[in-house]
């Protein structure tokens, strides 16, 4: 059944801007995408948005509803109480381009400073095998949809512009977790580089990029906090240190 | 010059967060309750009296090694003095530099007091106070690497405190085979401190989390896949054990004060 929405919807670019307030109809069973679509085709047909699949897994429509950030096109509006007015704003995190659309290229650089894949010398293409219980472990990993909310809500970079050149992010701590626990990775000072490097130490773990994840990513439990404790192995434990210089080796592989 | 959300090329919106649900409900209860606690462990830590009540011990009192310790709680002997330059120090002030230096460090409730104490950030979308930030990276945050050191001496004293829940199975004079009330709380509070450590993230490192053959290691992968079921629990152990440790104490405390009496099931 139809209903009436109140929408406040952020209009503007980087030199200025407002909440702007437009009354949509909802029908049953739509997303916030829906009647940011509605509003544009009917209201506001120079409206700038950013969208694609509309099913979760392009991560295109990132932007922040309620102050929350979320995906337009998971966000059910049956979720928000009856006359709950909603505010739509772009990713606060990243500059603004128009409306609400942001300019997220801050992670495609950073992407770029993550050292890929390092495939051992002796084994040809072809010839390289996992175990099923190996693969499993970055496969929750590879469900990233690089949506970057987890980018957006850190306050890391959120909240401090000028962090941005010394800190990766969560999207890319998840990264770089996935190499470093990749059995034939052969790169061997990724854990250094993740401290010293990507700002690692300068996470505080309080969990936000896990909260916002659309995929459910357990991205500080089981990629933060180990490559933590895998810095911890290599640059404050002494006893780990003696152990790797004795065996000649980064850790048991 | 404005940062974070308000920096200049960023959406022009002032207010620091358009959060309409309570987002400050969950910081303004973890600080609650933490703050009391703190007040309530450094109450008791200076009392320094009440904590010995034959079987129980207090764990915030236990082991008792010193020199100042009530006669008949010290199973392990007193090898330490309790006097420095003069002045008499609680027992307890030094054993809970072990236990508070395992919780300080422990990731869940750095999550939980970065955000509640700190502000950093207050909640996730909540612009933080702050003007600058750098983490973990320098003193004295980056001492919260010493975590896994912490966690071993917890081990320690789990075992303890486990030992004193099983000597807490024999009554007043001392006899095998009794069963009083206390002897459950004391053996809860051990059993939930196990629980508490045996989910930390550092154990489930230590345990498998560090390898990246887990194929090579099936037993190691195997005690890593339960570690990593508890650690989903891991916040709720963190209150538990909190709350277990707090009211062992208290129960004690009642107890060798004589306001409580220690109800014998057998």
């Amino acid at each position: 059944m139809a209903r009436k929405l109140n929408l406040r919807i952020w209009r503007g670019d980087a030199t200025d801007g407002g909440l702007k307030n437009v009354e949509v109809e909802a029908n049953e069973g739509e997303v916030v995408l829906d009647l940011i679509h509605r509003v544009q085709a009917t209201q506001m047909g120079d409206l700038a948005v950013r969208w694609n699949c509309k099913a979760g897994k392009c991560g295109s429509c990132s932007m922040e509803i309620n102050g929350k950030p979320r995906l337009a096109c998971m966000t059910q509006v049956s979720s928000f109480p009856e006359g709950e007015e909603i505010t739509i704003t772009p990713l606060r995190a990243f500059p603004v381009i128009k409306d609400l659309v942001t300019d997220v290229s801050f992670n495609y650089r950073k992407a770029m400073e993550i050292p890929s894949y390092e495939h051992p010398k002796n084994l040809a293409p072809g010839e390289a095998r996992m175990e099923q219980i190996d693969v499993e472990r970055s496969q929750e990993f590879r469900k990233c949809i690089e949506c970057f909310l987890c980018q957006d809500v850190c306050h890391v970079v959120r909240d401090h512009e000028e962090n941005k050149k010394s800190f990766a992010g969560p999207r890319f701590f998840i990264r770089i977790a996935e190499l470093d626990m990749h059995p034939l990775d052969m790169l061997k000072n990724r854990k250094q580089k993740a401290q010293e490097e990507h700002g690692l130490g300068m996470c505080n773990i309080t969990k936000c990029c896990t909260e916002v994840c659309p995929e459910h990513i357990r991205i500080t439990d089981n990629a933060i906090i180990p490559m933590k404790e895998r810095v911890v192995d290599v640059k404050y434990d002494p006893v780990r240190w003696l152990g790797s210089k004795i065996r000649k080796r980064e850790g048991i592989v | 010059m404005a940062t974070g959300v308000f920096s200049a090329s960023r959406a022009k919106i002032k207010e620091r967060t358009l959060r309409t649900d309570r987002w400050w409900l969950q910081p303004l209860i973890t600080f609650s309750v933490l703050f009391s606690f703190i007040i309530y462990a450094t109450f008791r830590a200076f009392e320094n009296k009440y904590y010995f009540a034959e079987p129980l011990v207090s764990p915030l009192y236990s082991p008792c090694l010193s020199t100042a310790c009530i006669e008949g709680s010290s199973p392990l002997g007193q090898p330490f003095n309790n006097e420095y330059f003069g002045i008499g120090i609680s027992p307890a002030l030094f054993i809970l530099i072990f236990p508070l230096g395992f919780r300080m460090t422990c990731y869940y409730y750095r999550k939980s007091y970065y955000r509640a104490f700190w502000m950093s950030p207050p909640a996730c979308a909540v612009a933080e106070p702050h003007a600058k930030y750098t983490g973990e990276t320098r003193a004295p945050l980056i001492l919260q690497n010493s975590h896994r050191w912490f966690f071993y001496a917890g081990l320690v004293f789990n075992v303890l405190l486990t030992y004193d829940a099983v000597i807490a199975f024999r009554n007043e004079e001392k006899e095998w085979g009794h069963m009083s009330i206390g002897t459950l709380v004391l053996l809860f509070s051990a059993t939930t401190l196990w629980l508490y450590s045996l989910s930390c993230h550092t154990c489930r490192h230590t345990i498998g989390g560090r390898l990246k053959h887990f194929s090579k290691h099936p037993i190691r992968y195997k005690t890593w896949t339960w570690i990593s079921a508890l650690n989903h629990k891991h916040p709720t152990f963190a209150w538990i054990s909190l709350f277990g440790v707090a009211f062992a104490d208290i129960y004690v405390r009642q107890v060798a004060s004589g306001a409580w009496t220690n109800f014998y099931l057998f």
